[in-house]
């Protein structure tokens, strides 16, 4: 058994023999970061709670945040103690697990500036954050990433990453490898220019950061970088695929999840929609927008890049979830990840190379007409291409057939669970005014149900026969993320308010709770000191689906919210706001 | 009965109609001149020992004309208010078509939201925006609550309609 040093090591993240796969990932009964593990499984080996007993699951104990935005944050467990961050202004708070009903330990506040609730595009929400070495680490709305004495609730650094006035906000739950901590800016919808960012852990310096447009020095491409496809090979693409100037206000922000390989030594994640949605205003390829990365923690450095969506006229951004792998396809051992994505193809993709190895539709799609894996490229379908002429019934609508809403892959079962949606839409570009620090889109959208008329579908996917196995369909689109556990118990929310339990194996429902608000968060199971499972979820409806109930907006307007309040029009019929945290155990 | 600048005869002549709203047109705006009224955010209604309103009443300049309201429409949307604000309904920002206005909905109220910026994410337009366009956007704003005379208010919406025709029934959604 090889052990690699890490910087910083902490118990909690364990390390694995050589040879074992990647998704069978160490697990301690603790949840030491958003996505679980670094393959981003979001799969507990703790089975107490199981397929035979779930129905008898009983709340054991709540927490009021006291906020009333959008809650998708997971909740942490570490020594026991249980962390949350919450929405807009970004509160940490610590309860105490050995103690009955959790008390609060401390509160953390960061005490963000007010202003960037205005350039935070689909609610004032935050992921989460991470724990590293006695640290927890999260990153708050007005652009800065905070460190906090996980003990003592004491504030350790704070680093200012970005500019409010430059449209740029901070959503993500940061990701720590090799005591880098791995940050990404959000505003795709203010003509920012993304980046990404490397900090270190135990002081918050900047070592490096990776923006996804403009020259490749900027881009962190240099000779080791090996794109797969011959597409996305040529120097300083980050400049030349654009029109004069554009690129330095492109978008392509880093805003959601990162998954890292300690053996490849290679971190993963994906890029937003390019700047702005209208797409007569940038002819081209727009790199590297709506593109796969996969680069070092210590350096930064580009090994190889994917582009999904070239040209992107959907905002079909390519930041979801990427769930590391090792499997048998076709008979061939391969390391893969999983990757969901926006514009409805869910890629098997060689993350030692980049080559797609399989790119299959989990929902309806007909802005596009499939992949080619031979030259990686995506068929757009002619007659739903945006811009100043109006299309209609396109699918699947700008949030995709996935948003970041996280999938969770159970290696009892071989499957991988997805939260997501089906939502067509009609739109009409309009030209985008680039005012600093105000929206940079041009477009006028609205949105509705796809096929069917169920918005939201919950999904289990065999990423070796590129297959749905089962699915079930949600009234409202499927916001939360999903949690996996070794009971065979499939965990996920909806956001009329029901926390659901599904049997892994059919989708059969096995239990279900109504909580105060709709769930948007990112369930987490624990052992708690007295040896019990605990199964945590944050409740309270928000986020760019549920904006019009957290920010109480007008329905009379099916623009609103980019073009969402169209299809969320009910949404108040069904849930109120208000942030709770729930936590379940059997009796 | 709204403020009108009237400078010439015809002006006053059809004062006295109601299509003159749609007339008028201001061919000399006033010099920017921002946040002119102090704080106006709306008053609150809790008065301690019974005083009354302090409040001046503010008319909007630009109050009454199609010509004024369509200019503010575009401006709305050239300033990007629409971005945050969409057609009224709301989204980043809250929805401008509403009864219940955080810092009020009279002219004065609007004219400082938009001049000053208000503290969670609002942006202070003062200095970037002349002041008659400001009062433009006010007047447009207003109308989209029907705060402003039928007679000038513009039928539709510059953007995308929704077309009966060929839009899928909202709830079972388009066939495959
Ligand atoms: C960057 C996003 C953004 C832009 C651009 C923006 N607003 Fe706002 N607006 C907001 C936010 C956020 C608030 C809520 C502020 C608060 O509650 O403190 C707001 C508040 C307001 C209000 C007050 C609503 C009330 O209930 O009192 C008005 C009126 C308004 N905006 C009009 C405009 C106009 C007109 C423009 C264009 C000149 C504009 N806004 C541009 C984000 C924006």
């Amino acid at each position: 058994m090889k052990r690699t040093f890490v910087a910083g090591l902490l118990s909690t993240l364990l390390l694995w023999p050589l040879g074992a796969q990647i998704q069978n990932q160490p697990d301690d009964g603790q949840w030491p970061m958003a996505a679980k593990n670094y393959a981003s499984t979001r799969y507990s080996t703790l089975g107490q709670i199981n397929t035979s007993n779930v129905a008898s699951l009983k709340l054991a104990w709540t927490f009021s945040t006291g906020l009333t935005h959008g809650h998708e944050a997971a909740p942490l467990i570490v020594n026991n103690t249980m962390y949350i961050v919450t929405p807009f202004p970004n509160y940490l708070y610590a309860l105490d697990l050995t103690k009955p009903g959790a008390p609060m330990r401390w509160v953390y506040q960061p005490d963000p500036e007010p202003s960037s609730q205005g350039v935070a595009c689909c609610d004032t929400v935050n992921r989460g954050g991470a724990y590293w070495n006695g640290k927890i680490i999260y990153n708050t709305l007005d652009v800065q990433t905070v460190a906090v004495d996980a003990n003592t609730g004491k504030e350790i650094w704070r680093t200012k990453l970005g500019d409010i006035n430059l449209g740029e906000s901070i959503t993500m739950a940061p990701v720590v490898a090799k005591g880098v901590v791995l940050v990404g800016n959000s505003g795709g919808e203010f003509g920012v220019r993304g980046w990404l960012a490397g900090l270190d852990a135990e002081s918050g310096k900047i070592k490096w950061r990776a923006y996804a447009t403009g020259p490749d020095k900027d881009v962190l491409i240099d000779a080791n970088f090996k794109p797969f496809y011959s597409k996305d090979r040529g120097t300083d693409l980050g400049v030349k695929t654009w029109p004069g100037e554009t690129w330095k206000i492109g978008g392509a922000a880093a805003w959601s999840w990162i998954s890292y390989d300690p053996t490849l030594d290679l971190f993963y994640y994906g890029t937003s929609n390019p700047g702005p949605w209208n797409p007569e205003q940038r002819p081209g390829d727009n790199k590297w927008s709506s593109t796969l990365f996969a680069r070092r923690p210590e350096t930064g450095e580009a090994i190889w890049a994917y582009q999904i969506s070239p040209h992107d006229m959907h905002d079909y951004d390519a930041v979801n979830e990427n769930i590391l792998l090792d499997l048998t396809i076709n008979g061939q051992p391969r390391k893969v990840l999983a990757h969901p994505d926006r514009n409805g193809y869910l890629y098997i993709i060689d993350r030692a190379t980049g080559e797609v190895i399989s790119a299959q539709t989990f929902g309806y799609v007909n802005t596009s007409e499939g992949v080619d894996v031979k030259t990686g490229l995506i068929k757009w379908n002619p007659t739903k291409q945006t811009g100043y002429n109006t299309v209609r019934d396109a699918c699947p609508a700008p949030p995709g057939v996935k948003d970041w809403t996280p999938s969770a892959f159970s290696p009892k079962t071989g499957l991988i669970y997805i939260p997501h949606n089906n939502l067509c839409y009609e739109s009409q570009a309009t030209q985008a005014n680039y005012i600093s620090g105000t929206p940079f889109v041009g477009m006028t959208v609205r949105m509705y149900a796809g096929p069917g008329g169920n918005r939201g579908v919950f999904s289990a996917w065999d990423p070796v026969q590129a297959k749905t196995v089962w699915s079930v369909n949600e009234l409202f689109p499927v916001w939360s993320g999903a949690l996996a556990t070794a009971g065979d118990v499939v965990f996920y929310g909806t956001m009329d308010g029901w926390f659901k339990a599904v049997d892994a194996r059919n989708g059969r429902e096995l239990w279900k709770f109504k909580t105060g608000s709709g769930i948007i968060g990112q369930p987490a199971t624990y052992k708690g000191p007295d040896g019990k499972q605990y199964v945590a979820v944050l409740s309270g409806v928000g986020g760019w689906s549920g904006a019009i109930v957290s920010g109480g907006l007008n329905a009379v307007d099916g623009t609103g919210a980019l073009g969402f309040v169209n299809a969320m029009s009910d949404l108040g019929k069904y849930t109120t706001k208000g942030g709770m945290l729930y936590v379940f155990s059997l009796p | 009965m709204p403020y009108l600048k009237c400078r010439n005869a015809l002006c006053i002549a059809c004062l006295l109609l109601a299509a003159c709203q749609r007339q008028h047109r201001d061919i000399r705006p006033s010099p920017t001149r921002l946040a002119i009224y102090g704080d106006a955010a709306k008053e609150d209604a809790l008065r301690p020992g019974g005083r009354v309103n302090s409040q001046p009443v503010v008319n909007n300049p630009y109050n009454a004309s199609a010509y004024d309201i369509s200019e503010g429409q575009r401006l709305y949307n050239w300033y990007n208010c629409s971005g945050c604000h969409f057609n009224g309904g709301g989204g980043i920002g809250p929805p401008l078509i509403k009864k219940h206005w955080i810092y009020g909905g009279e002219p004065a109220n609007l004219f400082d939201t938009i001049v000053k910026g208000r503290p969670n994410g609002m942006p202070a337009w003062g200095g970037r925006i002349p002041e008659y366009q400001v009062w433009q956007i006010v007047a447009y704003v207003r109308s989209m609550n029907g705060e402003q005379p039928r007679s000038a208010t513009a039928a539709r919406l510059d953007t995308i309609q929704t077309n009966p025709q060929t839009i899928v029934n909202r709830t079972t959604g388009p066939t495959k």
